[in-house]
């Protein structure tokens, strides 16, 4: 009875600040509701048992994302506009008024689907027998990995995590291309060095190292793996990154391409390996599979968080840009 | 109701107390350095209290010290970033205006 009215008020606490984070009209308060929202996502997703789900939502959705967005918001308003004046925008201000007559039929288009959707819900078979739980437990055995969620990643649908690895990297590519990015260098701060911020990620760089290196090891047999090891990396690096700190750009030129391509190399080559012996793609023998499953869940770590860092400091406008420019495409005569 | 689960119990309800009355300070305070005050000091005793509270249904030693090694990173973070917010509210030239604090301390 209790459990019932917590997973209610979460479920009905988790759909008003999601609405909340997108009607208010202040921008800010926007980003930070959705990261609020982040939060109670992953408290969801624990409550309807899926760990490695939550710590990717909490690290990824909240964490990295809300830091995007809350990044993308500062800058919107402090950006001075063409007409060269130093004052910088007020904060940004959103929400259309919506005549009546149209918030009555998106009110019926939106109960509408909320009672399509609550019908097709209640009518799943929520039972074990029918899910495919079952199956999996079955061949646990044949993939040599003890937690399920990895084994159905990792070996069972091992193709779709190999093509996920590759759209993740092409992302990282495209955005190297496209913002002509060397390293992660972070942006010169207006701000002074700060010795408390500087003490704290003194502090939270090794934990955040540790963490990384502990879930990336326990992923075998509980909740973690190799995205959220990555994960925590990527926040380990926009660390760096957002506290102004030289020693990111010492992720540069090769060593920067060999963290992006290490990822999808490594899964690739684990799993063309098997064509070499004569089995198909992705057969891994049994014996060997959890010590390969670690070798690629360590490149799989390693190349996510670069990724997500590099999407990171990407997003932001580089030192060389003046007031007002279009930072999308740097200007031809920018230098290389 | 065992010793330990009506420790828990009282732990974890005072430690909601100190959560809602920082909220509260978040809320009704004037300026923007009371209500950081408020809102680091009263929060991380709340969640001191709650991971107490927690640390009591430990099963095992390891689970108790991640509880606290969590308590105590929510620490240094919260308060890192408390003194940041207020170190940005303290110098005008480098905030968003008109958000958390446009009340100069002293003027």
């Amino acid at each position: 009875m209790i459990s019932l009215a917590l997973d209610l008020s979460l479920a009905a606490l988790t759909l008003w600040v999601a609405w909340r984070a997108l009607s208010h009209r202040d921008l800010f308060v926007g980003v930070v509701l959705y990261i609020i929202f982040g939060l109670l996502l992953s408290l969801v997703w624990v409550r309807l048992g899926a760990g490695d789900i939550a710590l990717a939502e909490a690290a990824i959705g909240a964490g990295l994302t809300g830091a995007l967005l809350l990044d993308a918001a500062s800058r919107r308003s402090r950006r001075p506009r063409d007409g060269a004046t130093a004052k910088p925008d007020p904060a940004p201000r959103r929400g259309v008024r919506v005549p009546l007559s149209q918030s009555a039929g998106i009110a019926l288009l939106v109960s509408t689907l909320a009672g399509i959707l609550t019908l097709v819900v209640s009518g799943i078979d929520g039972s074990p027998a029918r899910g495919l739980t079952r199956d999996v437990t079955d061949r646990l055995a044949e993939s040599g990995i003890v937690q399920p969620v990895t084994a159905v990643l990792v070996i069972f649908r091992g193709y779709d995590t190999l093509l996920e690895v590759g759209v993740l990297f092409l992302a990282a590519l495209g955005m190297l291309a496209s913002r002509r990015m060397r390293d992660l260098s972070p942006v010169a701060r207006a701000t002074k060095e700060d010795p408390v911020l500087d003490g704290l990620v003194r502090v939270l760089l090794p934990a955040l190292v540790l963490t990384s290196a502990h879930l990336l090891l326990v992923g075998t047999h509980r909740p973690g793996g190799g995205f959220q090891a990555g994960a925590i990396l990527a926040a380990a690096l926009v660390l760096l990154l957002l506290a102004g700190h030289r020693s990111v750009s010492a992720i540069q030129g090769a060593w920067l391409r060999f963290a992006l391509l290490s990822g999808f190399l490594t899964f690739l080559a684990v799993a063309a390996g098997p064509m070499l012996t004569g089995d198909r793609l992705l057969e891994l023998p049994v014996v060997l599979s959890s010590r390969f499953i670690l070798v690629v869940e360590a490149a799989i770590a390693l190349a996510t968080g670069v990724t997500l860092a590099s999407l990171f400091a990407g997003a932001r406008p580089l030192p060389s840009s003046g007031p007002g420019r279009n930072n999308a495409f740097p200007a031809a005569t920018d230098e290389p | 109701m065992t010793l330990p689960d009506l420790a828990t119990g009282s732990l974890l309800a005072v430690g909601g107390v100190f959560f809602l009355g920082g909220t509260v300070g978040l809320l009704r305070f004037p300026d923007a350095h009371s209500r950081l005050h408020a809102v680091t000091k009263a929060d991380n005793l709340g969640l001191g209290l709650v991971v107490g509270g927690l640390i009591l249904q430990a099963d095992t030693p390891s689970l108790a010290a991640k509880l606290l090694l969590i308590w105590i990173l929510v620490l240094l973070a919260s308060g890192t970033s408390a003194y940041l917010i207020a170190s940005e509210v303290l110098s005008p030239h480098d905030a968003p205006d008109g958000r958390s604090g446009d009340d100069q301390p002293g003027a």
